[in-house]
């Protein structure tokens, strides 16, 4: 699958997606079988790590998902984290947003398996559950991402401040 | 055998996340991510189908579809990530619009998915 190449005229915006961010000029241009790989790589290690804490906490179709709701937490502290971090650093590898952000990160969290979640709750006929397990997850991961990205930010800034002065 | 079946799957999602979103976003010149709901929807849609048949689906596939696939297809530290950064540059709609949507759609197709298979096994 090949990308149609990207038209010029493209204003340089506000990097929003982690993933992939075509508002960044760096980001244009054909898909590199180096940043594919170190993706799929990444993918590969983050769905291990899922897999395994989901079969380390098993839960019932009808009962609530604590695996997922963890695996989401944590990979949202951890995605504001690595973008804080790599908004810090003068000039960071050119693979490390894909490994880490897009790959781990992005194989690691789940979206379909949280929506699926839902819905047996739903089927089970325990609707307050499913609410209850739909707000967490989207205001706690809301929090996590802002509260990591934010002590992440303040971190880096404390250590420049130091360095700067001297 | 389970965990390399999770790997095969998992190797194939994620690249397939970035060059999805990638071509979504040569479409349109918004900063709305549409690339990334269009893959969580998608993989809500997989696995809808995959959970509605359970059982008629052999459980190795089941599991690199599932786990593996549709997993590392979707994304929610993205999904979060990028609310924050839409409220963030101040455009708190497209940040509440983002949730609404990708929950909606995300659900809707997850429950279309999941009836559908149900009504053609």
């Amino acid at each position: 699958m090949s990308c149609p190449p990207e038209p010029p005229d493209r204003a340089a915006g506000p990097i929003i997606d982690p993933d992939v961010d075509l508002h960044d000029p760096a980001q244009r241009g054909p898909a590199l079988p180096a940043v594919l790989a170190a993706i799929a790589a990444g993918g590969i290690l983050g769905a291990e790590a899922r897999y395994g804490l989901s079969r380390a906490l098993p839960h019932r179709p009808d009962s609530f998902a604590w695996s997922t709701l963890l695996i989401n937490l944590t990979g949202c502290l951890l995605i504001g984290v690595l973008m804080a971090t790599l908004l810090q650093l003068p000039r960071p590898h050119s693979l490390a947003r894909p490994f880490l952000g897009t790959g781990i990160l992005g194989g690691y969290t789940t979206y379909s398996t949280f929506a699926l979640d839902a819905l047996q709750l739903v089927r089970a006929h325990r609707p307050g559950p499913a609410a209850g397990y739909l707000v967490a997850t989207v205001l706690g991961c809301a929090v996590a991402v802002w509260l990591a990205a934010t002590l992440t930010e303040r971190a880096w800034q404390a250590r420049r401040v130091p360095a700067e002065s001297a | 055998m389970t965990w390399l079946l999770v790997a095969l799957g998992a190797g194939l999602g994620a690249p397939a996340r970035y060059l999805l979103d990638r071509a979504i976003q040569t479409w349109h010149r918004t900063q709305f991510p549409w690339g990334t709901v269009a893959v969580n929807v998608l993989a809500a849609l997989v696995l809808g189908l995959l959970t509605g048949a359970a059982g008629a689906v052999e459980a190795n596939l089941a599991l690199l579809a599932g786990a593996g696939f549709c997993g590392a297809l979707s994304t929610y530290s993205t999904f979060s990530y990028e609310t924050l950064r839409l409220a963030g540059v101040g455009d708190r709609w497209q940040a509440v619009g983002n949730v609404l949507l990708t929950l909606g759609a995300g659900l809707g197709a997850g429950a279309l998915g999941w009836w559908l298979a149900l009504t053609l096994r």
